[in-house]
C-alpha cells in the first residue's frame, strides 16, 4: 500500500518537487483532519512516520536516493519541511496543539508590503463643499440648488445688476450662442455665481429662509495658478424678521471657527456687491502662521476668504414680485459667498487650481 | 490708484496718527490701502489703493482726506483756488447743450496769453513738481499737468482746448453718423449717431467724457485756451467708450457718476495753475446746466432716516452704548450730508453731490456702519426653529458616490465644455447640443451633452503622463437642448484602464476589462430598487450603440424597461484618435432616469440552519448561447430550494468543438426547514439538466 502511495519521481526540477511535496502535504492534512481516537492517531503516526513502512521513510529511501546530486539539497529542504508539518499534525491530533517547530515551518515575511484593496478618493472639492455645507446644516441651513445655465434675469438683473451697470464688467460671462434676438432678461448664460438660487428659493417660499447653495459656476477668465473658468461656490442666505448685521458677523465667525479651528479670528471690511448692503469682505487670521505673518498671508497675518452683506432691499423687491412677504420694511436678511477652490487649496496645500479638473490619478491618490 | 500721505495731510492739518495707522483705519472703513511704501524722510508714504467701483468719489486725494476727516472727526481744509479778476469779454463764450439727456453741465473758461511750458511747484496747494515726482507721474506740459493735478486732487476730469482751433462756440451733441474725429491717441475714428461729442459750430472736437481730439490739443505754440469742466451722464459715456474700445480715467469716472457741482472748482484749479505761468481770464465762467439732470444729481430730494432702522438692520454693538443719534449725525455730516431733524431720532438727510451712490435709506445705514467700524459690532447668532430639508436626490447621489469609492474609483471633476466634434459623437440625443456664444476655445465651444468627452480627456491625460492605472468617475451635469432651451441632467461617468488590483509581490495583477466595469455598474444599480435590470448588446449596424463604444464589447443598461446608460470597451477608433493603446472601459449612466427608482432598503431574511449542498454542472454550449439563456432557464425552474446559481467558470480549450465553449455552472440547494435528502437532490439535478438542455446546453461528456 505504501508503495502505491509514493510514486516514482522522474523529474527533479524545483517545480516538480514543489508539486510532489504539495500533494503529499495535502494528503497528510486530509488524513489528519478526520482522526478521532488514540488508535487512529497511532495509525496515522505509523502510516507517515513509521520507521520501516512510513511514507516519509519511503520518500527518503526512494526519492532521495534516486535524485541526482544537484537536486539532493532542494529535496532535503522540502523533506524536512514536510516532516515538520506531519509532526505538527500529529501533535495537534494528539491534543497537544502545533509545536513551535511546525509553526515555524509556516513562517512568512511580514515585512513585505500588504496587498491593498483599491479605495477611491472623494474629490477634494466635494469634500470641502460637504464640510462647508455640514457646518451650516448644523445652524439650520438646508441645501438649495439651481441650474448652471441661467437667464440674465436671475444671474444679474434680480441680483441688482441693472442692464448696462458697470458692476457687470467685474464678472466676465460665458454666454450661450444666438441670444442676441431675445429680450435681455431671457438671454441664457453660464451662471457666474450661485446667487440666482437665492432668488429662485425666495420665489418658491416665503420667509423664513435659511439655505446654503453649493454649486459649479463659470466665468470667462483666463486660466492661471489661482484662476479657472470653472470653479465652485458656496453661498448662503438667511432671511427672517430681525436678522441683523451682527447676526451675519456672528454666523460667519462661528462657521469659520467650525471650519478652520476655534483659534481662528475673523475681521470684516466694507466692500461692495450689488446684491448686498452693507457689504463686507471677511478675513480670517492666517491658519498657517496663526496671525504672526508668513508667506501664505503675504505677512499680513490675515487671509481674505469670503464676501457677504445684508440683503439689498432691491433684491427683496424682486422677490416680493412673487412672494409679497419679502417686504424689506418687515424682514431682513444676510447673504454670504465663498470660493470652494480657494478654501480647498488652503486646506490641502494645493498650489495650482487646474489640478482640481485634470483627473490626474497621482493628485487624486493623495486624498484617499 | 496711488495716494500720497504728504498730499493728504495738506488737507488735514489736525491729523495726528501716523501713516501706518491711517492706512489701517482707512482700510477697515472700506477705503482699502493695499500697499504702503515709505518714500523717505519728509516725503511720507505712498498708498496703493483698491477702492470699490461704487466709491469713485474717493479715488482722489481730497476724497480720501474726507474719509479720514470723518473717521477722526477732524476738520477738512476747503479747496480754495482764487482767480485773478477777469477781463471783460465782448460777449460770453457760446456754449450750447444740444444733448440734454446726456450732458448735465458744461462750464467753459477762456484764458488768453498763456505760456505753455514745464510744470513746477506753482504755489501753495499746487505742488505739481513735488507730488508728480513722488507719484512717478510724468510731467507733460503745464496745461496737461494742470488737468492731471485737478484729477488727482479732487477727481473731476477736465479738458483744455487750443481756443484758436475752435470755430464758433461749443455744442455738446450726438455725433452725425459717419462723422470723423482724430482722438488724442492719434486714431482717426468714424463716429456713430449714438456717440456723444463736444463739438464746435463746424466739427466734432472730442469724445465727450472719454478723450479729447487731436486737432484742438494744446501744443507748445498754444496762446489761448478754453478750459472745459463738465458733467456727462454715465450711460452716454459708457456707450461711447465701449463702442470705441476706450477706457480712460475720465470715462471711468463719468460712467460711475461724477460730482455735478465739481466743475467750477476743477475749472478754477486748472485755470489758476495755467495762469501761474502768465496770461489772463477773458469773461466770466460760462456755466450751462440742464435742470432735469441737476435735479437727479446735485439737487436730489432728501432721504428720511430713522435711528430705529439703523438698529433694526445693524444689530448689537460691542460697546454697550450702541449707535447713538449723535454718532449718526457726526458720521453723515462728516461725509457731506445735511441733517435736519424731522423728529427725535429721525432725520431728513440731504445728499452730497459727489455721492451719487447714495440714494436710499439703506445706503445711509451702510455709511453709518462703515464709518462706525464693522468690527465694533458684536457676533450674535439669530434664533432658529425649524428643520433642515434634504434635497430629494441627496441620499441617492451619496449612495452612488460611496459605491464608486468603495469600488476603488477616484472622484474627478471635468470641464463643463467640450468640442463640437466630441459633442456630436457623445450626445445621447443627436443634434441636441448647445453652443457657446463666446467660447474659451474651440475645444470648449459647446456645453457637454455627455460626461464621456471629459472622462476620455482625463484618461488620456493620465496615460500621457505615464500613469498607466486609471480608475475615475464623475458625478456631473450634462446639457441637452438648444440655444432656446437648455435641459440639465445629472449623470455618472466612469472610466478605467490598466491593472486591477494594484500588484503585490505575491499576487499577480490583471488588466481591467468589460466585466470589471459591469461589476461596478451592477453594484451601483444594486443600491436601487428595481423590478428588472438587464444588459443587452447591439451590433454595429443597429445604429443604437453609441459611437464611442466597441459595438461588440459594450452593453446597454436597462432598468425596469428603460435605458439608463451605456458602458463597455472604448471603440478602437476612438482610442486610436486619442493615441490610447490599452483597452479602456468607459460608461455613462443617466442619473435623471436612475433617480426615478427608490433606493433599495435592505431587508434581512432568516438564515437557514441546514447545510447547503453545492452541485456543479459542466456544460457545453454553442457560442451563440449566452449566459443569460442559462440564467433564465435556472430562474424559471422555480425550485424553492435552489438558493443560488452562478457561472463558476467559462473556458474554451482543445476539447471543445469549434464554435462551442464550456461552462461550469454552480448551483446551491438549501431548505429552510430540513436537511435535503439524496432523492431530492437527484431530482433537482435532473431538473437542472433538463432545463439547460432546453436552451441548448448539454452536460460535458
Ligand atoms: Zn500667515
Amino acid at each position: 500500500m505504501t508503495n502505491v502511495s509514493i510514486p516514482e519521481l522522474a523529474d527533479f526540477t524545483e517545480s516538480a518537487l514543489d508539486k510532489a511535496f504539495a500533494s503529499l502535504e495535502a494528503s497528510a492534512r486530509e488524513a489528519a483532519a478526520g482522526l478521532s481516537g488514540d488508535e487512529a492517531v497511532e495509525a496515522f503516526r505509523l502510516e507517515w512516520l513509521g520507521r520501516k513502512q512510513g511514507r516519509l521513510n519511503d520518500v527518503s529511501s526512494r526519492w532521495l536516493k534516486a535524485a541526482p546530486p544537484e537536486a539532493k539539497k532542494a529535496l532535503g529542504v522540502r523533506f524536512n519541511a514536510l516532516k515538520a508539518v506531519v509532526e505538527g499534525l500529529l501533535e495537534q491530533a494528539a491534543g497537544a496543539g502545533p509545536s513551535d517547530a511546525s509553526l515555524k515551518a509556516e513562517a512568512i515575511d511580514v515585512t513585505l508590503p500588504g496587498t491593498r484593496r483599491l479605495l477611491g478618493a472623494e474629490h477634494p472639492i466635494t469634500r470641502t463643499l460637504n464640510e462647508i455645507v455640514s457646518v451650516f446644516a448644523a445652524l439650520g441651513y438646508s441645501v438649495g440648488v439651481g441650474p448652471e445655465v441661467e437667464t440674465d434675469y436671475y444671474n444679474f438683473e434680480c441680483m441688482n445688476f441693472p442692464p448696462g451697470h458697470p458692476a457687470r464688467d467685474t464678472q466676465d460671462t460665458l454666454v450661450v450662442a444666438n441670444q442676441e434676438r431675445r429680450p435681455l432678461r431671457d438671454r441664457l448664460l453660464l451662471r457666474t455665481h450661485t446667487s440666482p438660487v437665492q432668488m429662485r428659493t425666495m420665489e418658491q417660499q416665503p420667509p423664513p429662509v435659511r439655505i446654503v447653495i453649493p454649486g459649479k459656476v463659470h466665468r470667462n477668465d483666463a486660466a492661471d495658478a489661482t484662476h479657472s473658468p470653472i470653479f465652485h461656490q458656496v453661498e448662503g442666505l438667511c432671511v427672517d424678521t430681525n436678522i441683523t448685521f451682527s447676526d451675519l458677523k456672528g454666523t460667519l465667525d462661528h462657521a469659520m471657527k467650525a471650519l478652520f479651528g476655534s483659534a481662528v479670528k475673523t475681521r470684516f471690511f466694507p466692500s461692495f456687491f450689488p446684491f448686498t448692503e452693507p457689504s463686507a469682505d471677511v478675513q480670517i487670521s492666517c491658519i498657517f502662521c496663526g496671525g504672526k505673518g508668513c508667506r501664505k498671508c503675504k505677512n499680513s497675518g490675515w487671509i481674505e476668504l469670503l464676501g457677504c452683506g445684508m440683503v439689498d432691499p432691491a433684491v427683496f423687491a424682486f422677490a416680493a414680485q412673487k412672494q409679497p412677504a419679502y417686504d424689506p420694511k418687515k424682514i431682513s436678511g444676510f447673504a454670504f459667498g465663498m470660493g470652494v477652490e480657494r478654501i480647498a487649496m488652503m486646506k490641502y496645500g494645493v498650489s495650482e487650481i487646474g489640478q482640481f479638473y485634470a483627473g490626474d490619478m497621482r493628485f487624486l491618490n493623495q486624498f484617499v | 490708484m496711488n495716494i500720497l500721505t504728504k498730499w493728504l495731510r495738506a488737507y488735514l492739518p489736525g491729523l495726528t496718527v501716523d501713516d501706518a495707522q491711517l492706512a489701517e483705519d482707512l482700510t477697515l472703513r472700506g477705503i482699502a490701502v493695499e500697499g504702503t511704501y515709505d518714500l523717505g524722510s519728509g516725503k511720507g508714504y505712498l498708498y496703493e489703493m483698491d477702492i470699490t467701483t461704487n466709491r469713485v468719489d474717493a479715488m482722489n486725494h481730497y476724497g480720501v482726506a474726507r474719509e479720514a476727516a470723518t473717521i477722526y472727526g477732524l476738520e477738512l481744509k476747503p479747496l480754495a483756488f482764487p482767480l485773478p479778476e477777469a477781463k471783460k469779454a465782448a460777449q460770453p463764450f457760446s456754449v450750447q447743450i444740444e444733448a440734454q439727456d446726456a450732458c448735465g453741465r458744461f462750464t467753459a473758461r477762456v484764458l488768453r496769453g498763456v505760456t505753455i511750458g514745464e510744470s513746477r511747484d506753482w504755489f501753495a496747494g499746487a505742488e505739481i513738481a513735488t507730488y508728480f515726482a513722488l507719484l512717478d507721474q510724468k510731467k507733460i506740459s503745464n496745461a496737461v499737468d494742470a488737468s492731471n493735478f485737478a484729477w488727482l486732487a479732487m477727481g473731476q476730469p477736465t479738458h483744455t482746448f487750443d481756443l484758436d482751433k475752435i470755430e464758433g462756440g461749443i455744442v455738446v451733441r450726438r455725433a452725425r453718423k459717419g462723422e470723423k474725429l482724430k482722438t488724442l491717441d492719434g486714431i482717426e475714428r468714424t463716429l456713430d449717431a449714438d456717440d456723444l461729442v463736444v463739438a464746435d459750430h463746424k466739427k466734432a472736437l472730442a469724445l465727450a467724457g472719454v478723450m479729447g481730439g487731436w486737432d484742438t490739443m494744446i501744443t507748445p505754440e498754444t496762446k489761448n485756451v478754453l478750459v472745459e469742466a463738465a458733467w456727462f451722464e454715465p450711460m452716454a459715456v459708457r456707450q461711447t467708450a465701449r463702442r470705441h474700445g476706450l477706457h480712460t480715467d475720465a470715462s471711468h469716472r463719468f460712467e460711475r457718476g461724477a460730482d455735478f457741482n465739481a466743475a467750477p472748482l476743477a475749472s478754477a484749479i486748472v485755470s489758476a495753475i495755467l495762469l501761474a505761468n502768465g496770461g489772463s481770464i477773458e469773461g466770466e465762467l460760462v456755466d450751462v446746466r440742464v435742470a432735469a439732470l441737476e435735479e437727479r444729481t446735485a439737487l436730489r430730494k432728501p432721504i428720511s432716516l430713522k435711528l430705529s432702522e439703523v438698529h433694526r438692520l445693524l444689530g448689537t454693538t460691542i460697546d454697550a452704548e450702541g449707535i447713538t443719534a449723535a454718532a449718526v449725525e457726526n458720521i453723515l455730516r462728516g461725509l457731506g450730508c445735511g441733517m435736519t431733524s424731522a423728529a427725535s431720532a429721525a432725520w431728513d438727510v440731504t445728499l452730497p453731490s459727489w455721492r451719487l451712490d447714495i440714494e436710499r435709506e439703506i445706503d445711509l445705514i451702510e455709511e453709518v456702519a462703515r464709518v462706525y467700524g464693522y468690527n465694533r459690532f458684536a457676533n450674535t447668532l439669530p434664533a432658529f426653529a425649524g428643520g433642515v430639508r434634504a434635497l430629494p436626490w441627496e441620499e441617492k447621489e451619496a449612495a452612488i458616490r460611496s459605491t464608486m469609492l468603495a469600488a476603488g474609483f477616484h472622484e474627478a471633476i471635468a470641464s463643463t465644455f467640450c468640442s463640437a466634434a466630441d459633442a456630436a459623437r457623445t450626445s445621447p440625443q443627436p443634434g441636441q447640443v448647445v453652443p457657446l456664444g463666446n467660447p474659451l476655445s474651440e475645444e470648449a465651444s459647446v456645453l457637454r451633452p455627455s460626461l464621456v468627452p471629459g472622462m476620455l480627456a482625463m484618461i488620456a491625460g493620465n496615460l500621457n503622463r505615464d500613469v498607466s492605472d486609471v480608475r475615475l468617475f464623475e458625478l456631473g451635469t450634462a446639457f441637452i437642448g438648444t440655444t432656446e432651451k437648455v435641459e440639465e441632467r445629472p449623470a455618472l461617468a466612469l472610466g478605467a484602464v490598466g491593472a486591477l488590483p494594484t500588484a503585490s509581490p505575491l499576487h499577480a495583477s490583471r488588466q481591467i476589462d468589460f466585466y470589471d466595469a459591469k461589476g461596478v455598474v451592477e453594484q451601483v444599480l444594486g443600491r436601487f430598487e428595481a423590478r428588472g435590470v438587464y444588459f443587452d448588446r447591439f451590433g454595429a449596424d443597429s445604429g443604437l450603440t453609441p459611437e464611442w463604444l466597441h459595438p461588440y464589447r459594450s452593453a446597454r443598461i436597462v432598468v425596469d424597461g428603460g435605458t439608463v446608460g451605456w458602458f463597455g470597451q472604448l471603440h478602437p477608433s476612438e482610442a486610436a484618435a486619442r493615441k490610447i493603446k490599452e483597452p479602456v472601459v468607459i460608461g455613462e449612466i443617466y442619473l435623471d432616469r436612475l433617480y426615478k427608482q427608490p433606493l433599495r432598503k435592505p431587508v434581512a431574511r432568516e438564515i437557514s440552519r441546514f447545510q447547503p449542498v453545492r452541485r456543479d454542472f459542466s456544460l457545453v454550449l454553442d457560442e451563440s448561447i449566452g449566459w443569460e439563456a442559462v440564467d433564465r432557464a435556472m430562474s424559471e425552474l422555480r425550485i424553492p430550494e435552489l438558493v443560488d446559481w452562478r457561472a463558476r467558470e467559462v473556458f474554451r480549450d482543445a476539447r471543445q468543438a469549434k464554435g462551442e465553449y464550456a461552462l461550469l455552472l454552480g448551483a446551491t440547494f438549501q431548505a429552510a426547514d430540513r436537511t435535503l435528502r439524496e432523492e431530492e437532490l437527484q431530482s433537482f439535478h435532473a431538473q437542472v439538466v433538463e432545463a439547460v438542455a432546453k436552451v441548448g446546453a448539454r452536460l460535458r461528456a
